[in-house]
């Protein structure tokens, strides 16, 4: 697949020395097991015993720094600012819609880490030290990400507010399976909705053009 | 949203000081959390993130038990090949969450620990939803989707996708909190609130869940939701089994019931008739019958009732591999 | 007189083609800019503080806290101490401030005081309904006589509930005034009118207000007005020096901007032994919130039925007013109607096709139909795998399926464009019409690239501004006859003074010459012509403009379209879950311009169909009188995998393209709530009298306990 590569190289402390921690802990989560599991017996000692690890920031803007669309962006936020909010308010970044606002349209889908997100349902402050990838970082008019120009040529798209999260939510899905069963069709664009009807096409776009679809010719 | 702070611990147990304040909730994957308070539903003064928690998140099959982090999300669980051929209802249950958003961002703890979708208590009417002069407004309006088995004035549904099938396996959770680790069964997460002020969950403040733990191996399990759309949707109803014993003869039965009931229910009387028995269609059928045996639907969601009686014999029918 | 027509088929390069839409590279990688994406300098926020209650009287409102607030720039009272609301969320303030979230906290200080008063929000009593009222009666012929000689009758009750448009992008604008001028980034359907209703309702000369529309995510009928947030927030803008951004909540938007009127009816009908329908009586309600509504088209399409009574009655409630939704009153009409006929062929042990075919001279266009029933049929099989009811097959999944015809007008709308031909060649349209997804934008560039003998990328169309010339709000499928005939007339007008210019240098006469493929030439002989370019050069040194205006209905465009939908379902007896497994469309609609976009309209109709087939309606509580489910979790859309598979004809063609160009957003959404019924009552052997068919009614109707109140 052509297009920018989805990268997973998110440099993990990204929240500004001055107002929080050292780095470190937010790459946990994928930090895979350890003998220690459920007994809370793996932090370090260290950590356990860093009292900044622990200061409660906000309510008002806290720095933070994250990557969107390969760049690296630094502002203050609340920590109520939704990813999405964030992204379309404060760095202009509206590739991504707001919708349903409550995790189950699928129109502000991005990729954080290179997994498939709903940015309404995540905190900015959460993301930071991650990399961001919205339909923007995916490529561009002049330079389309296969899956956009499959939009296009499968006329995926009506009225196009539920494109960008359609889009983001397929590339993500052809990047773990380029050639999905039904299941795992259901699986990776349930959770993604339009209102136009363009499902035809996007079904096409999915079939990489065996399926049919609004298609030119 | 109104203002809040935000803390990210790196350990367990500076998670769980922090989570003993007053007015503290634990985040995890937030697909829940955040819609609660932007529609001002429940408000905090600290949210707690456990996404960078040390020793949270991970899976561990070992002699048969399982072991997963609370932080491990579903789509990490569904994507362990062990642990799901060692338990293929997982797959189900999980694929049940129609999303790949979801399930990237949604967490085991999360799934488990997730408020009622009740549109009342959505609305900020509360858990119970009564009116000023103390009348259900569940009862009185419009509840399709509401529990077929209330309990009280508890009229809303567990929504969790894998409590039944871990409550049917007899799966562990293990808590942290102020006075260190406890176990409890799955179940036992669970009550129906009596009073207003009262939680669906029964972890005390400052305590964390960090885990599940079940025996996968000698049972057979299986998961059958019914849902509408094939998209992202709730079922409408779920049902988890669990069969001891090999061949047609079940040594023992666990029949649960999910968005039935304010918590997972245990239909013990449908899963009672079937241990020691052989899975016939007409056992299952007397079983599904026994597991509704004491439903009280309201005025809308009789058809429930229904929904759950196939459930239980299809999830019956998966479980033992029979045609039903 | 000059003529102006299409070309004749086998000289058409663009017009019947299948280019993709023109903006859909800006649109799938998110370059393109909504209302709702426009964040010019010093913006604010703004936020609309509504109603709980569906009924009440406001009897104190207190906003000093909110005043009081850092951050907050503007509140503004909507309704004030004493006024009377008729619906939950309904608006009663409003806060501007420097970001969404401030604003949000603002409307949490502003203290309203309520006494409720009590409400009614349940449609489907009638009976109970305390402002129920009589909206007509009619009567032709001897409906009495003719059911007490006819042949067979069936009885039913039926009905669909209210339901939402939904739109993905909200209601809402950006406003910005610079001085006395007010510019409004609009997510709207009708940017040439929008500005006088705002000036209006601003005490402004409607020349102060620019609309722009470029993009918008939506609209399906209930983007036509500014609404009162868009006054409001104009406003709040004016008041605060600001621009100001305000689009509704998610909840605000599925309770009050937009949703399509319930129908109920009691309906007899009655057939000959013939099966020739031979009487109607149908008695009906229904409400678009506290409007109430008015009388859905009974008997739909077959409209000429000989003996035939009906009476409506409207039912007012405390839910906001409905709005416009995609085909006005015919999906309604549609559903009554076709699931009586189907069950009335049951009755008369006949294949529901026959017995349409049989009726069709009671319809207005029986050959259409005729011809659309036998190609639909024949799409899906229906004489090899089409069962009558009661034929049930092993097992919990039962198979249907299920037929209807429908109707639609789709005349093109008053429209006018300026179209330039300067000396470089390059020629653009400018038109104040909007492109709401259906691909206008895509097909006024066509007509140009037509005209002209051009490339699509050689023309340039610029729309969604209301400094362009005016075109009609798109509604009610005019906009592909209004914009494609003022195009057409304008850029033949422009041609042909093109042509006078360079006649003379081919030493040909100005009506000799004809442009196409990039060239200029004498028509018979392409070796006495020049380049596109070359032309244009001869037009002197200051551009062509002409404007073409829309005269209504001639040789360009018409209207009146005809279509036939097939539904096939599976339905789950143990559990009422149904699904849709194919759905066939057989479409007219005129002379095509985009075949791809034509049927991308089609498909999108069949998939809005299923949705409010099997899933969406608004569910208002009794007990609270607010919406149960104004979020996208409760309220369902139809998801990429709940629509089965699609198969769409178009007729077109010699017999149909002589006809011009007739809209087509419509007629596609207006059978498939009928063809699904239909099919899962052929599949269950039993009506479910309720869309949507949701387990609960499917399994009610299995257990006899069918019909509603």
């Amino acid at each position: 697949m052509k297009g920018r590569r989805v990268t997973d190289d998110a440099k993990r402390s990204g929240f500004s020395r001055r107002s929080f921690l050292r780095g470190g802990a937010a790459g946990a989560l994928s930090g895979g097991l350890t003998t220690g599991l459920l007994t809370g017996e793996t932090a370090s000692a260290a950590a356990a015993t860093d009292p900044e690890a622990t200061e409660t920031l906000g309510p008002g803007p806290v720095e933070i720094e994250l990557e969107v669309n390969g760049a690296t962006r630094r502002l203050a936020v609340e920590p109520r600012v939704t990813l999405l909010d964030g992204l379309r308010d404060r760095l202009d970044v509206t590739g991504p819609k707001r919708v349903c606002d409550r995790g189950t349209c699928g129109a502000c889908t991005v990729l954080e880490d290179g997994r498939p997100i709903y940015a309404c349902s995540r905190l900015m402050i959460e993301s930071a030290g991650r990399s961001i990838t919205t339909v923007e970082g995916l490529g561009s008019p002049d330079a389309m990400h296969d899956v956009q120009q499959a939009f296009v040529d499968h006329d995926a798209q009506q009225c196009g507010y539920c494109t960008p999260g359609f889009v983001v939510a397929t590339a993500a899905l052809l990047t773990r399976n380029a050639a999905p069963s039904e299941p795992e069709i259901e699986a990776g664009l349930g959770g993604n909705f339009c209102r136009c009807g363009t499902y035809k096409g996007i079904r096409a776009v999915v079939a990489g053009g065996k399926g049919g679809g609004v298609s030119g010719g | 949203m109104r203002p809040f702070g935000y803390a990210a611990p790196a350990t367990v147990e500076q998670a769980v000081g922090l989570l003993a304040a007053e007015g503290s909730e634990a985040l995890a994957g937030g697909t829940d959390l955040l819609s609660l308070l932007k529609d001002d539903v429940e408000r905090v003064d600290r949210l707690v993130a456990l996404r960078g928690v040390a020793g949270l998140s991970g899976i561990e099959l070992d002699g048969g038990r399982l072991r997963v982090g609370a932080m491990t999300t579903l789509q990490e669980l569904r994507d362990h090949e062990d642990a799901i051929e060692a338990l293929p209802a997982l797959a189900v249950a999980i694929d049940g969450v129609a999303s790949a958003q979801l399930r990237e961002m949604g967490t085991v703890g999360g799934d488990l620990l997730q408020r009622p979708r009740c549109w009342y208590y959505r609305r900020g009417f509360g858990l119970l939803a009564l009116t000023a002069d103390g009348r259900s407004m569940a009862a009185e309006g419009d509840n399709r989707y509401h529990a077929i088995f209330p309990a009280g004035e508890a009229r809303f549904v567990n929504p969790s996708s894998l409590a039944p099938l871990l409550v049917a396996l007899g799966a562990e959770a293990v808590v942290h909190g102020p006075a260190g680790e406890r176990r409890l069964p799955v179940e036992a997460l669970y009550r129906a609130p009596l009073s207003p002020g009262e939680r669906e969950n029964t972890l005390a403040p400052g305590e964390l869940l960090a885990g599940v733990e079940a025996n996968v191996d000698g049972s057979r399990s299986a998961v059958y939701e019914v849902r509408q759309r094939r998209s992202l949707d709730w079922p409408l109803m779920a049902a988890a089994v669990t069969l001891t014993g090999s061949g047609p003869r079940a040594e023992k039965a666990r029949i649960v019931l999910g968005h039935a009931a304010p918590t997972p229910h245990v239909a013990s009387a449908a899963g009672d008739l079937l241990s020691g028995q052989e899975l016939t269609s007409e056992t299952v059928a007397a079983a599904a019958n026994a597991a509704v045996e004491d439903a009280r639907p309201m005025s809308g969601n009789r058809y429930k009732v229904q929904l759950a009686r196939t459930a239980v014999r299809r999830a019956l029918g998966h479980a033992a591999g029979m045609e039903i | 007189m000059a003529d102006y027509s299409w070309p004749e088929a086998d000289r058409r390069a663009q017009i019947g083609a299948r280019p993709a839409r023109l903006d859909g590279p800006v649109k799938s990688t998110g370059f393109a800019k909504y209302p709702s994406d426009q964040n010019p300098d010093g913006l604010l926020a703004a936020k609309i503080l509504t109603c709980p209650h569906a009924h009440a009287r406001i009897v104190g409102i207190d906003t000093s806290a909110a005043e009081a607030m850092p951050g907050v720039r503007v509140v503004h009272v909507i309704q004030g101490e004493g006024s009377e609301i008729q619906w939950a969320g309904d608006e009663v303030a409003a806060v501007a401030a420097v970001t969404e979230d401030l604003a949000r906290d603002a409307l949490r200080a502003i203290r309203v005081d309520y006494e409720v008063l009590p409400h009614f929000v349940t449609e489907e009593d009638r009976d109970g309904a305390p402002g129920a009222r009589p909206a007509g009666e009619r009567a032709e012929g001897d409906p009495d006589a003719a059911f007490a000689t006819a042949h067979r009758a069936v009885e039913r009750t039926l009905g669909m509930p209210q339901m939402a448009h939904m739109c993905l992008e909200p209601h809402g604008q950006v406003c910005s005034w610079d001085g006395d001028e007010l510019e409004v980034h609009a997510s709207t359907q009708a940017v040439s009118t929008l500005a006088g209703q705002f000036a209006t309702e601003l005490g402004l000369p409607a020349s102060q207000v620019r609309i722009r529309t470029e993009y918008m995510g939506g609209g399906f009928g209930s983007k036509f007005s500014p609404d009162r947030w868009g006054i409001v927030g104009a406003e709040l803008a004016r008041k605060a020096g600001a621009p100001v951004k305000l689009f509704l909540e998610r909840d605000q938007e599925v309770t009050v901007a937009g949703s399509r009127p319930s129908a109920f009816a009691r309906i007899r009908a009655a057939a000959d032994e013939r099966g020739k329908l031979v009487a109607w009586d149908s008695d009906s309600w229904g409400s678009g919130g506290l409007p109430g509504t008015g009388q859905t088209p009974l008997p739909y399409v077959f409209s000429r039925l000989p003996n035939r009574r009906t009476r409506h009655t409207s039912v007012p409630t405390n839910l906001a007013g409905s709005r416009a939704w995609r085909a006005p009153n015919h999906p309604q009409a549609c559903f009554l109607t076709m699931a009586v006929l189907d069950d009335l062929a049951d009755e008369l042990g006949l294949d529901p096709i026959d017995f349409l075919e049989r009726n069709l001279d009671l319809t207005g266009r029986p050959d259409t139909y005729r011809e659309q029933l036998a190609i639909a049929a024949e799409m899906a099989s229906w004489k090899e795998r089409w069962q009558p009811r009661g034929r049930e097959r092993e097992g919990a999944l039962q198979r249907g399926l299920g037929v209807s015809v429908h109707t639609w007008g789709g005349r093109g709308h008053s429209s006018n464009c300026d179209v330039t031909v300067h000396p470089d060649g390059a020629v653009e349209a400018r038109i104040g019409s909007q492109d709401i997804g259906t691909g206008t934008r895509t097909i006024v560039a066509q007509v140009l690239a037509e005209t002209f003998g051009l490339e699509l990328h050689q023309v340039r169309v610029s729309l969604g501004d209301n400094v362009y010339p005016q075109s009609g709000p798109s509604g009610g499928s005019s906009t592909v006859g209004g914009v494609t005939a003022s195009t057409r007339r304008a850029a033949q007008d422009a041609l042909r003074e093109v042509l006078v210019h360079v006649a003379p240098r081919l030493e040909a006469e100005p009506e000799q010459l004809v442009a196409g493929g990039g060239r200029v030439f004498v028509d018979g002989d392409s070796s006495r012509g020049m380049s596109w370019r070359e032309a244009a050069a001869q037009i002197g040194g200051a551009p062509i403009s002409v404007q073409g205006r829309n005269p209504g209905p001639g040789r360009l465009i018409s209207s009146g379209v005809g279509g036939v939908q097939i539904a096939e379902v599976e339905v789950d007896v143990d559990t009422g879950v149904v699904h849709v497994e194919r759905m066939i469309a057989v479409q007219d609609c005129g002379l095509i311009i985009n075949r791809r976009l034509a049927e991308s309209q089609v498909y999108g109709g069949l998939i809005m169909g299923v949705g409010y087939a099997l899933y969406e309606e608004w569910i208002p509580d009794p007990v609270s009188g607010r919406l149960l489910n104004a979020d996208m979790e409760f309220y369902k859309l139809a998801g990429l995998v709940d629509v089965g598979s699609l198969e769409v004809h178009m007729m077109t063609g010699p017999g149909y393209d002589e006809r011009g160009v007739i809209g087509l957003g419509e007629p596609p959404v207006i059978s498939p709530g009928a063809a699904i019924s239909n099919a899962v009552a052929n599949a269950i052997g039993v009506r479910v009298p309720y869309l949507p068919l949701t387990p609960d009614r499917v399994l009610d109707a299995l257990a006899g306990r069918g019909e509603p109140a």
